[in-house]
């Protein structure tokens, strides 16, 4: 009963899109504000719909309801609880549903923090946010419906695949939608432009929270699925270029463009074609890496031909919406007129270089995803374009994009000075080159390469920090002038230094893992001891072990320092799934500082012994750490006083207390 | 996450799973082992999703990791033992393409794009721009008014 009322939540769901679609857009056309008011409760209505829906699946997994196809398939009884909870989007069916939950939750936040914004505008944006709501509802309700029954109910479930049985599918799915979906907001202010036909400054600064947001979720969402994937495939490596990884790095990259060519246009008036042109290539990228992904056109193009349902109608919709605002946008882009003349010297100037490089970056990547596809599809023959490809095309791209960052926040609006902001950069530029000295001469194994990936983050690093020192006026003032001025900095300024602040720690972490990390291989039995970087580790012993729906055999290690001092333990296990007889390894990782060691088990050997490869790396979780950082700079800039005007309620109840702190 | 069911899929292929790179196989001559090493993470695993054999536990790439490395021992320079896994599987074994006619455009887009965005914004630097002549409504410029006053008056 409660799946039937799931079911037909969702079908109501999609007639109320419809509407959300049509009846605020004919409002607009035709100037009756009765029709433009329909956006609002319209929009929050579908969301609650949405929601009861992805509810009464959840409710279904909790039970394991096996008469549900989804459930029978996904799912296991003995699968611990928070399993069954993140199951619900750990298969095709139920993640088509969570985007299209998160796509409705931004419609209801525009409908509800949006009360600003011209109604006409609102009505609009929502409108668009309706469509994309109503053919994603429509995709799940033709192709992939998570509420089939089955009949007879079958007693037991297969199983969620244990890759995914991990707490990493509770927060690296709903992070990635939350950043892939809230583009969506951009892209339907962007169409509404276009429909509207004008665009001004104030467009951009209602974007911007926006686009923020979704750029922190995806930032989150990019670093937390590397680090899963990390630790859960037992090899070590945190990023493979692999197609379903670039689709989510694609969005990442042009939403990056996108926040800093908003930032020229809510400031200077500056390019507004372009910005939109980007919030519209962003979220089609999200669409098209949604379709690379569900679509299973990644493997072949012959495995997309022999079930094509599904991969048909996503083709027809990233025709629908890319081919579509693509259009609308040839039609009406020459009717906005450009504004704000700047020299290429300057702030505005070095944002523009940001978005040349990071959008050439970004279609390198897309071409190097869908290369093989091309050549598959125009001459039969199937080529690879693999890591190897994209670290000769890509880093070179970015590197002197990262060694010019340090530049722009630095320059003047309008005409910068070069020499002048390279002069205050001494300092940075001087602590960057000890670092690379220092690095090059006193680590053993670093090549020039390493040391110059170490400087490049050191050089960011101090160049965000300078970036804060000189806005305050340290050096120029007096210590305590000093404090009140950076204590009054806007917080935009500090969301920025400490965005280009984490890039450099990531940048420091992807050096010294590149360069210093060490692998061993041996077989080993228990008893055994192997040196690596400076610890000892000893194999202490092996044993078989019950999980509530596996088994495993656990080995148990323990580390030592030069002088022998146990320093801790690692436990490392090889797993057998019984329902899915399928085995998995559970890498043991131990973090010292920022480092960490890393065991993985394998095979048994005839000889009594098992394989054990064993990982020393330096500075990895800063790779990590870094994008925490990126996203702390993200949630800073998006509470600047700046984007809360214009939301007057909520900016009452939070400047009394910062007014007493300035005080 | 996807990936992860793909790389997954593969395991349930391979009933016995191993770990990539064994012991056994590792050559004595480190420098031998690490052109080895290298060429491994530029050849694709057949069997596999978008791996290297360096990291498979496949077996398909097992034995190639054992060919690559019985020919670097033969005595072959990198291409040649390149050469010869391409003989025998195709250019889809190699990660990296060919600087090759079919992959020109590929090999060529990122430059090319750079240098085209480069010289497009050179251009328009030098010409001057129409200045702004959007202007907002007088409704909109009471509300603008209307909003920035309140801010100004904001205690903080």
């Amino acid at each position: 009963m409660i799946i039937e009322l799931g079911h037909f939540a969702l079908v109501l769901a999609f007639a109320l899109a419809l509407v959300q679609f049509v009846l605020p857009l004919m409002g607009t056309r035709l100037g009756d504000p009765r029709l433009m008011a329909v956006a609002n409760p319209v929009t929050l209505v579908g969301f609650a719909l949405v929601a009861v829906s992805f509810a009464a699946l959840t409710s279904a997994y909790i039970q394991s309801d096996f008469s549900v196809v989804n459930v029978w398939e996904n799912s296991h009884s003995a699968k611990p609880m928070l399993y069954k909870v993140t199951g619900v989007w750990g298969n095709h069916e139920g993640s088509m549903l969570l985007w299209v939950l998160i796509l409705s939750l931004f419609g209801a936040m525009v409908a509800l923090f949006g009360r600003n914004l011209p109604d006409t505008l609102r009505s609009n944006v929502l409108s668009i946010q309706g469509l994309v709501g109503a053919a994603f509802l429509l995709f799940i309700l033709v192709t992939s419906n998570p509420f089939t029954r089955l009949s007879p109910a079958p007693l037991e479930g297969r199983d969620l695949n244990p890759v995914l049985q991990d707490i990493g599918l509770a927060i690296h799915p709903p992070l990635l939608y939350l950043g892939y979906v809230g583009f969506s907001v951009c892209f339907s202010f962007a169409v509404a432009a276009l429909i509207e036909g004008r665009i001004d400054a104030a467009w951009a600064r209602w974007v911007r929270p926006w686009t923020l947001a979704a750029w922190l979720f995806l930032t989150g969402g990019i670093a937390m699925g590397s680090y899963w994937a990390y630790y859960e495939l037992g090899w070590g490596g945190w990023w493979f270029w692999d197609p379903v990884e670039n689709a989510s790095f694609l969005p990442w990259l042009s939403g990056t463009a996108l926040l800093h060519s908003a930032i020229v246009m809510e400031k200077r008036s500056a390019l507004k074609i372009w910005t939109l042109l980007l919030a519209i290539l962003t979220f089609s990228l999200s669409l098209l890496g949604t379709f690379l992904v569900r679509s299973g056109v990644l493997t072949s193009v012959h495995a997309f031909a022999t079930d094509p349902s599904r991969g048909v109608f996503i083709l027809m919709l990233l025709i629908l919406f890319i081919g579509g605002s693509l259009a609308l946008f040839a039609l009406r882009a020459s009717s906005l007129t450009q504004g704000g003349l700047f020299h290429p010297v300057s702030r505005e100037g070095s944002l523009v270089l940001n978005n040349l490089f990071l959008t050439t970056a970004t279609a390198t990547v897309l071409l190097g995803t869908l290369y093989p596809l091309l050549v598959e599809a125009v001459t039969g023959e199937k080529i690879s374009v693999g890591a190897p490809f994209f670290n000769l095309t890509f880093i070179p791209l970015i590197v002197p994009l990262l060694i010019a960052v340090p530049f722009g926040p630095l320059l003047a609006w309008k005409r910068g000075d070069v020499y002048a902001v390279s002069q205050r950069l001494f300092a940075a530029f001087g602590g960057a080159l000890l670092v690379a000295l220092l690095g090059y001469f006193l680590i053993d194994g670093t090549g020039v390469l390493a040391a110059f990936g170490m400087g490049l983050a050191a050089w960011l690093m101090l160049g965000a920090l300078t970036d804060l020192a000189l806005k305050a006026g340290i050096g120029n003032v007096s210590l305590s002038v000093a404090w009140r001025r950076f204590r009054g900095l806007p917080r935009s300024v500090f969301g920025t230094a400490l965005a280009h602040f984490g890039l450099g720690v990531t940048v420091l972490g992807i050096a010294a893992v590149t360069s210093l990390d060490i692998e061993r291989v041996m077989v080993m039995r228990p008893g055994d001891t192997m040196s690596v970087a400076g610890y000892t580790l000893k194999f202490d012993t092996i044993a078989p072990q019950r999980g509530p729906n596996f088994t495993e055999d656990r080995a148990h290690f323990t580390y030592m320092d030069a002088a022998a001092r146990v320093q801790g333990e690692i436990i490392s296990s090889k797993r057998l799934y019984t329902a899915r007889q399928m085995p998995t390894t559970e890498a043991g990782i131990s973090t010292i500082w920022f480092s960490q060691l890393y065991v993985s088990i394998g095979d048994a050997t005839s000889d009594g012994g098992i394989v054990v490869r064993v990982w020393w790396k330096p500075m990895v979780l800063l790779i990590w750490l870094g994008g925490v950082v990126m996203m702390g700079g993200g949630v800073v800039s998006l509470l600047d006083r700046r984007l809360r005007v214009g939301a007057p309620a909520r900016r009452k109840e939070k400047a009394a207390p910062a007014g007493v702190a300035a005080r | 996450m996807k990936k992860l069911a793909a790389i997954s899929a593969l395991w349930l292929a391979l009933a016995v799973p191993a770990l990539a790179v064994q012991p056994s196989e590792i050559l004595a001559d480190p420098a031998l082992e690490q052109r080895a090493r290298n060429l491994s993470a530029g050849l694709r695993c057949m069997v596999c999703q978008n791996q290297s054999i360096d990291d498979s536990d496949a077996e398909l790439a097992r034995d190639l990791r054992v060919l690559v490395r019985e020919r670097l021992v033969a005595g072959e320079t990198d291409e040649e033992v390149l050469d010869y896994v391409v003989s025998r599987y195709g250019e889809f074994v190699l990660l990296k393409p060919r600087f090759s006619i079919q992959n020109a455009a590929l090999w060529g887009a990122p430059v090319a794009l750079l240098l085209l965005g480069g010289v497009f914004l050179f251009s328009r630097a030098g010409r001057p721009q129409k200045a702004n002549s959007l202007r907002l409504s007088e409704e909109e410029e009471q509300r603008l008014k209307e909003i920035l006053g309140r801010a100004d008056k904001d205690p903080s």
